[in-house]
């Protein structure tokens, strides 16, 4: 296999304090690669303010700013206005949020910033809880996934309800260019930045960023239960313009989403003797629903099998 | 010649921010504000106002937005009442801790419940200790002039606050009064562009809002405080400089009237010093001996200059349209604590007025200096805020 270098940058350096294993910080560093150094990175309280920004140290090469939890898109949409003021609009605008600023507290400041459509990519980097706090469950969170605030027990499986279909709402608000991506797929997140970066507007990309100290794995195992996300069906990867989906990556080798759950402590209550039968039947069809909605197969494309 | 108009408040407001040139507005409506933001909006649609004009969806977007974009380097400007100041407390505390030096009019109004759309001070008190400072004014010409001064009071190096403008719902901003302009040459000697020596600029990138605890939150915290002591100082400047070219003296950090030998000194803010000052001077002609303090500036609190503004009377009488619930009002607490906490200060005697639009008139004042000269010949204050016009039988 042809090995290629990375291109370096300043724009995110390491010496942060982000946990071993942290497909957030990962994702950003190559997010941010992607974008080029001409970006003003706006960033809502969570796990990348918390680690990037000890008073006296930071990692950011670029303009970045932190003010609150709930108002990232609406700091961006001032910056946006600012810059077009002082006709500085080559510089682009960028806000990097949690899912707990992205889908709960933060969704109506972004509502508003996609209703205005101003020109900021924003990117929700997802690990599917609160882990800022020792993730509690958020809007974010997928069914059945044990939290600090809905844990499992006696009588609970954990989240009993779905994990809010963003991307969809995000499109249904006019948004020109609306991605999914995955920590585990570095290359495809890097295209899909590429691309927003072309576009003007309000542009959205949801990375999946799997986080082993609240998911529970080993920190070695990031990419691997990344990878098990997306082949399994639950973490589908797709790219949608002006309303309409345009691509989806496809699964190279279809696998149970038993594969992807077992490799993670947040799951386990789901194994233990006669407990999640049910439940796991019930994630495998929400894997499948996924699968038949998004074409996510090879051979899904007017029945025919595609190679590439 | 001066250019002399008959409009509403709200209008005046907008032709002095207009005047002063913003990059940047945000707008969400909420009575009795929502004049302001609209003719704003009317003169950027008439080609009159070169501003961005973002259209939020909550007033906590509204003071983000302008948080982002003063950031970004812009002077930048929204206004609000009430619900939405409350609304956007948590922006407020965050960019003061930013220095982020944007201009907001706070159009005083009751906060909920029960729900009201009328006038008093209890939103904007209530964000005292953000370290946003605070102006109220008394006329819509004094908001006019507060508001050219307030950008360069906010923009000043050594300050870099947001600065609220404090004007009372309705009663400035829905009546019509002679306003005197200032000219546009005028208004930008007086006011230049606003040039940041931090913004989030691409060449020079800075990490801002990160995160401190016990290392150095506290030295963070002092240093508000520490441009809130500095600001006394300058905004009394900025006004001065200000008055020698409308020609036009509010007063600086308080204004003080007929105060001189007064036995009776009463203390307010806003419209209602205006009814005062009438009273004062009908008093004044029947022998009685009383004065008026007006607040101008209410954060930072102008201690000093309230001291020696009363330090003669026998009596203060602090009437204010605010409460703080299990204690007092909130203007009394701060006279109490930070003036007349010495064995020979004046007595001090609080009285709650005007909540919900209730009308502060010459009755309700003659009332207060009555009750005053009672505690003057008893020498003796009493301990609860009176509460004055109240009906005891329909207290629910």
């Amino acid at each position: 296999m042809e090995k290629k270098a990375v291109p370096q940058s300043d724009a995110f350096v390491s010496g942060h304090r982000a946990c071993q294993g942290c497909g957030m910080a990962l994702s950003v560093k190559h997010i941010l690669r992607a974008t080029g150094n001409e970006v003003i990175v706006v960033s809502p309280t969570g796990c990348l303010e918390t680690f990037t920004s000890p008073y006296g140290f930071s990692p950011w090469g670029v303009p970045w700013i932190h003010h609150l939890f709930e108002n990232g898109p609406a700091i961006a949409s001032g910056i946006v206005a600012a810059l077009r003021a002082q006709k500085r609009e080559h510089v682009r605008v960028l806000a990097i949020g949690g899912d707990g600023g992205t889908f709960d507290i933060g969704f109506g400041s972004l509502s508003g910033m996609l209703e205005r459509g101003d020109d900021v990519l924003y990117i929700c980097v997802d690990n599917g809880a609160y882990m800022n706090t020792g993730g509690q469950r958020s809007g974010a969170t997928p069914t059945y996934s044990s939290t600090t605030t809905e844990p499992a027990g006696k009588m609970s499986r954990g989240k009993t309800q779905l994990k809010k279909d963003l991307p969809m709402i995000i499109a249904a608000h006019g948004a020109p260019y609306v991605a999914t991506a995955s920590a585990a797929y570095i290359k495809d997140l890097q295209k899909k930045v590429k691309k927003a970066m072309t576009i003007r507007g309000s542009r959205y990309i949801q990375v999946d960023t799997p986080c082993p100290s609240v998911w529970g794995f080993p920190s070695e195992r990031t990419l691997e239960v990344g990878r098990l996300g997306v082949e399994c069906g639950l973490v589908p990867l797709f790219e949608m313009e002006e309303g309409r989906v345009t691509s989806v990556k496809k699964i190279k080798k279809r696998i149970p989403v038993e594969n992807y759950l077992k490799a993670q402590g947040r799951f386990k209550h789901l194994f233990a003797e006669g407990h999640g039968v049910k439940e796991i039947k019930e994630i495998q069809a929400m894997a499948d629903a996924n699968i038949k909605r998004y074409q996510l197969l090879k051979e899904d494309k007017a029945g025919k099998t595609t190679t590439r | 010649m001066r250019n002399v108009k008959v409009l509403e408040g709200s209008e005046a407001v907008a032709f002095a921010v207009k005047a002063c040139r913003p990059h940047v507005i945000s707008a969400y409506p909420i009575s009795p504000q929502t004049h302001i933001v609209e003719r704003l909006a009317q003169m950027r649609a008439d080609g009159e106002l070169d501003a961005e004009y973002v259209r939020v969806e909550s007033e906590f977007s509204a003071a983000s937005v302008i948080s982002g974009s003063s950031a970004a380097g812009s002077r930048s400007y929204t206004a609000s009442s009430s619900q939405g100041l409350l609304l956007m407390t948590e922006v407020l505390y965050a960019s003061v801790g930013l220095r982020l030096p944007f201009v907001i009019t706070g159009v005083n109004r009751a906060i909920s419940a029960p729900i009201s759309i009328q006038v008093d001070h209890q939103d904007t008190i209530s964000l005292r200790d953000s370290g946003v400072i605070q102006i109220y004014v008394e006329s819509s010409q004094e908001a006019y002039d507060a508001h050219i001064a307030a950008f360069k009071i906010a923009e000043d190096p050594g300050i870099l606050l947001p600065v609220m403008v404090c004007m009372d719902g309705w009663i400035l901003t829905h009546s019509y009064e002679r306003v005197s302009f200032m000219e546009e040459a005028e208004v930008d000697r007086f006011l230049p562009a606003f040039r940041p020596l931090h913004f989030l600029d691409e060449k020079n990138p800075k990490t801002w809002g990160s995160y401190a605890e016990d290392n150095v939150l506290m030295e963070f915290k002092y240093s508000v405080q520490k441009a809130m002591l500095h600001a006394k100082t300058r905004i009394k400047e900025i006004f001065s400089e200000l008055s020698k070219i409308t020609g036009r003296d509010h007063g600086d950090l308080i204004e003080t009237y007929r105060t001189k030998g007064a036995e009776v000194v009463l203390v307010a803010m806003g419209s209602m010093a205006g009814t005062i000052k009438d009273v004062v001077d009908r008093l004044r002609s029947e022998g009685t001996s009383v004065g008026l303090v007006k607040i101008r500036c209410y954060r930072p609190f102008p201690h000093e200059d309230l001291w020696e503004a009363i330090k003669g009377a026998r009596v203060v009488a602090v009437m204010e349209a605010d409460f703080s619930m299990g204690s007092e009002g909130a203007v009394g607490m701060d006279l109490k604590a930070k003036v007349c906490g010495r064995p020979d200060a004046p007595l001090v005697l609080d009285f709650i007025t005007g909540l919900g639009g209730r009308e502060v008139n010459q009755e309700i004042i003659e009332g207060v200096v009555a009750e005053a000269q009672k505690a003057m010949i008893n020498k003796s204050t009493f301990v609860e805020s009176c509460w004055m016009g109240l009906d005891p039988t329909i207290v629910p």
